[in-house]
């Protein structure tokens, strides 16, 4: 007979949506009860009305719940090496206490996610992205001399965002924010250990993301809440940054790109040069995983896509919608699209196939169905390739930044 | 008397498809069938114990959904239903579970190992873009490469483009997919025993070859390209047992106007001037008819039911050499409550599926010892569920039905006979192993049904046992199942077709084997019926 043996950890199955170490707040704030599971976690798609929220962002100060992100703890002496073995762009000028924009490939150039590197110390990052890739992290590692670990539960983070972002730190008493420069990230004390803050975020805006230990995440949401009160600052959900990203020009992993780790269509992948990440890849640094693949797809001209902003005629928003070229033959897919209310313009994000978007790129046109009371209005629109980021906001990289 | 246009020998699943098919296009087919039912493999039966039993196969994936539309077997009472979990006991207490919950099913695999947890993505995108690669092969039949004929290079060459639309990465991971053991191609992925016994198990289902021979990862790819309403890989219990899907195919084709006699086992196929006649049947009774198409398997059907004399040697000697070994046992128990599995905790559903004992690949080859030297596995594989906690049409309310499927267990012991003793010993095997996981489990058992390979070849008439009717390995797929230059359904003998899983694609309760071999009869006979649409896209 063979004795049971009962863990705690064996109950996960009773919650299969777990909940962020902001779970308390966000759920005594939760109106619309508008759930849904980001990685595993409980998370809002809105918090009281998703039209409001995007405003928070724009015009005041949003709080916006990322533990959910995985995160990746690399340390050790060989850290800088590996990271820039894993990465595409060159870790060794990414100071201390810097943060940075990155990608990685597998062998064959294809990307397997994006991501920002936190340099915490000159020994120590955190890689914080959408997927999960701890094999594909342990592997690189091999060889060097350093540690990857998950830290995905153990730390819990939040963006602050908005034109009052920098005046809600301020008031929550984090003295010296104010000299932190985009892409700039510092420790401050709380509650007797510490929190990361970084000028970083994923909404064009002012902004910052704060990293904290779990068992903190707490008392930090109720000092920025306290102190932000008077600064109109609202909690939100996905669906609200999803609009300010697509405005910012960001993209997402799985909605933008399919990674290549996930991709059961082998030809849907995407090289950095087919989503708008060319910039990143860093052909003078040391050897980098997908490095032969991409400068070989560079020089034969074999890159087949392309991602490029559009602007669309008319106001309806274009999600999903076919493009063409001279309106008959299919150039592309639109991957993200909105009204955008600050812009007041019809933006969307589309996968094009070369060499539309690339050599051709007038006469471009969008099939929209749209369904209004069981009846399809099908447009076709003109729609014009722009540069991205659509929407550029000079306090975004104002140093101090501005109080609102 | 009424004429015949096609004797179906057998009335397995795969026949009563070509039956279903064959009618449907107006031939007048005969389906005859040894034992007092049909449904070959696919029965469910209460053996007196007041409980019904799925007697040979217990569960359902593989059945294409073309067919059950084509035949309208729902009309007919098929019903299919999804089931959840399943778990692997560990000797140390624990148990590794899985769940249809993408996220709950990495954190279960995260309490052994984070890194396999994060493994198991790209471990399911590679077996899903193979089975992407096999699936549409499933419904057409395997062209003949050394034919000529046009549609055979057509054929070749639409397979070739689809390999030729690989890239170099995976080119090699399909070759290596269909040549390597599952124990290899795991350990490429994870780290965790308990971890790769558990996904081990598909690779050695229902076959002679224990989980670190090559070949076996191509069983396991089998074993995952089915589905369940468009879920890829998932499985589900057919309302009734797995005699309500040949039940539905008799009745479907009953209603479609054939005709069933049972009680009629065939004793020799007839032949006269090199061409085929019809059948002879053990009451020595000649039922005539110009076309005979046999559901047996490969051997049972050239080397006991046609005269060798009619056959040529070299065929001959490769249907003596087709591999069919049977590897498996099973147990149908009657219990007269849901048995305790104290390792699970409160309010687990892993009871709901399909739960082993098994927690490492080195206890499966150790168990395949014991077959090659000619034994029932000592410490035996069993795959194990109770379908009555989802169908509530099997058993009266507080019974139930548990279904052991048992590897490993030879066609011969030691190279002797089985006993009933042997049996009864058998059994004892598999029931002490419950056991020693399920308090009171021997005392909630009210009656049990135990098959060795020797009862499934007397009963379903399967050479030795064996549930594929013939090894799933790379040697005996496509055009060289089951003999190469035979892989088309027709046989030597003008007239002789077979359409039984000893053809491609393979066993398994699938159904394809048996509408391919149909849609060959009838394109001899220049037949194109639109009961048989195409086989659906894979997106």
């Amino acid at each position: 007979m063979i004795a049971a043996r009962p863990q705690p950890a064996q109950g996960h199955f009773r919650t299969p949506l777990m909940e962020t170490p902001f779970h308390p707040r966000l759920a005594a704030l939760a109106e619309t009860n508008d759930w849904y599971g980001w990685a595993g976690m409980k998370s809002l798609h809105s918090v009281y009305d998703e039209e409001l929220e995007y405003f928070a962002i724009r015009s005041t100060a949003a709080l916006f719940d990322i533990s959910p992100m995985a995160k990746y703890r690399v340390r050790g002496p060989g850290s800088e090496a590996m990271l820039n073995r894993l990465t595409l762009r060159d870790v060794r000028k990414l100071a201390p206490g810097r943060v940075h924009y990155t990608a990685w490939c597998d062998d064959e150039g294809h990307v397997l996610d994006d991501g920002t590197l936190f340099r915490l110390a000159p020994d120590d990052f955190r890689l914080c992205c959408q997927g999960r890739h701890l094999p594909w992290l342990l592997d690189t590692a091999e060889g060097f001399d350093c540690t990857v670990t998950d830290e995905t539960d153990e730390v819990a983070g939040l963006a602050l965002q908005g034109p009052c972002s920098f005046a809600v730190l301020a008031a929550a008493g984090f003295t010296g924010a104010e000299t932190l420069k985009p892409f700039q990230l510092r420790d401050f004390p709380h509650e007797g250990g510490r929190v990361t803050i970084s000028r970083t975020g994923f909404t064009g805006d002012l902004g910052y993301e704060l990293f904290v230990a779990a068992d903190a995440a707490l008392t930090l949401w109720d000092r920025l809440w306290s102190a932000g009160q008077p600064l109109r600052l609202k909690a939100i959900g996905y669906n609200a940054l999803n609009r300010a990203r697509i405005e910012a020009g960001f993209i997402v992993a799985g909605a933008d790109f399919t990674p290549a780790d996930q991709a059961i269509r082998t030809d849907r992948v995407r090289m950095p040069d087919e989503i708008g990440l060319d910039w990143m890849v860093d052909l003078t640094k040391s050897a980098f995983t997908g490095r032969r693949a991409i400068a070989a797809a560079r020089a034969k001209g074999t890159l087949k896509h392309i991602l490029v902003g559009l602007d669309i005629a008319d106001n309806t928003p274009a999600e999903g919608a076919i493009v063409y070229h001279r309106g008959k033959r299919e150039a592309g897919v639109v991957s993200a699209a909105i009204w955008s209310p600050t812009l007041k313009r019809n933006i969307a994000i589309a996968s094009l196939d070369r060499p539309y978007g690339s050599r051709l790129t007038d006469d471009l046109w969008v099939e929209i169905y749209a369904l209004r009371e069981l009846r399809y209005a099908k447009l076709m629109k003109p729609a014009r390739i722009v540069p991205r980021p659509f929407l550029t906001l000079p306090r975004r990289s104002a140093t101090p930044p501005g109080r609102f | 008397m009424k004429q015949h246009d096609v004797i179906l020998i057998g009335g397995g699943h795969n026949g009563l498809v070509t039956a279903g098919y064959l009618q449907r296009a107006g031939l007048n087919v005969l389906v005859v069938e040894k034992n007092p039912w049909v449904g070959g493999a696919a029965t469910s039966r209460d053996t007196g114990t007041g409980v019904t039993f799925s007697n040979c196969s217990y569960v359902c994936s593989l059945f294409r959904p073309e067919i059950m539309r084509d035949l309208e077997l729902p009309k007919h009472g098929l019903q299919i239903i999804s089931y959840e979990g399943g778990a692997v006991f560990t000797r140390d207490g624990d148990y590794l579970a899985s769940y249809r919950d993408h996220d709950s099913h990495r954190r279960e695999f995260a309490r052994f190992s984070a890194r396999d947890a994060e493994a198991y993505e790209s471990y399911a995108r590679d077996v899903t873009r193979q089975c992407r690669f096999i699936q549409p092969l499933l419904m057409r039949t395997a062209p003949d490469p050394v034919s000529f004929k046009p549609r055979d290079i057509a054929e070749l060459l639409w397979i070739a483009r689809r390999f030729g639309n690989f890239s170099a990465e995976e080119m090699a991971a399909t070759v290596r997919f269909w040549t390597m053991s599952i124990a290899d191609f795991l350990e490429e992925y994870f780290e965790t025993d308990v971890i790769k016994a558990y996904l081990a198990l598909s690779g050695i289902i229902g076959t002679a070859l224990g989980p670190m021979s090559p070949g076996t990862a191509y069983v396991l790819l089998h074993h995952y390209m089915g589905e369940v309403d468009g879920s890829v890989g998932a499985w589900g219990y057919a309302r009734g047992g797995m005699g309500a899907v040949t039940q539905a195919l008799a009745a479907s084709f009953t209603a479609a106007g054939g005709t069933i006699r049972t009680d009629a086992g065939v004793a020799k196929v007839l032949t006269k001037g090199g061409r085929t006649r019809g059948v002879v049947l053990e009451t020595g009774e000649e039922i005539l008819a110009p076309r005979v198409v046999s559901n047996a398997d490969v051997k049972r059907t050239f080397l006991k039911l046609v005269d060798p004399a009619d056959l040529p040697d070299p065929f001959l000697h490769r249907v003596k050499h087709f591999k069919m070994r049977g590897s498996s046992g099973k147990l149908n128990i009657a219990l007269d409550g849901l048995p305790d599995f104290p390792a699970l905790p409160e309010g687990s559903r892993c009871a709901m599926g399909d739960m082993h004992f098994t927690d490492s690949v080195e206890r499966m080859e150790r168990g395949y010892d014991d077959w090659k030297a000619g034994r029932w596995s000592a410490d035996p594989f069993v795959d194990m569920m109770i379908p009555t906690q989802l169908d509530p049409t099997m058993a009266p309310p507080g019974q139930h039905f548990m279904s052991c499927f048992v590897q490993y267990c030879p066609p011969k012991l030691e190279g002797r006979d089985w006993t009933d003793a042997d049996r009864a010993a058998f059994a004892e095997t598999v029931v002490s192993q419950i056991a020693d996981y399920s308090p009171g489990f021997r005392d909630r058992i009210i009656g049990m049904e135990v098959r060795t390979p020797r009862e499934l070849e007397a009963e379903v008439g399967l050479t030795e046992g064996n549930i594929f009717q013939g090894e799933l390995t790379f040697d005996q797929l496509l055009f060289n199942r089951p003999v190469p230059g035979y892989a088309q359904y027709r046989s030597p003998i003008p007239g002789l077709y077979i359409c039984g899983s000893s053809t491609h694609p393979g066993g398994g309760v699938m159904g394809a084997p048996g509408r391919n071999a149909a849609a060959e009869i009838l394109r001899d006979l220049r037949m194109h019926p639109k009961e048989m649409r195409p086989a659906h896209d894979v997106l």
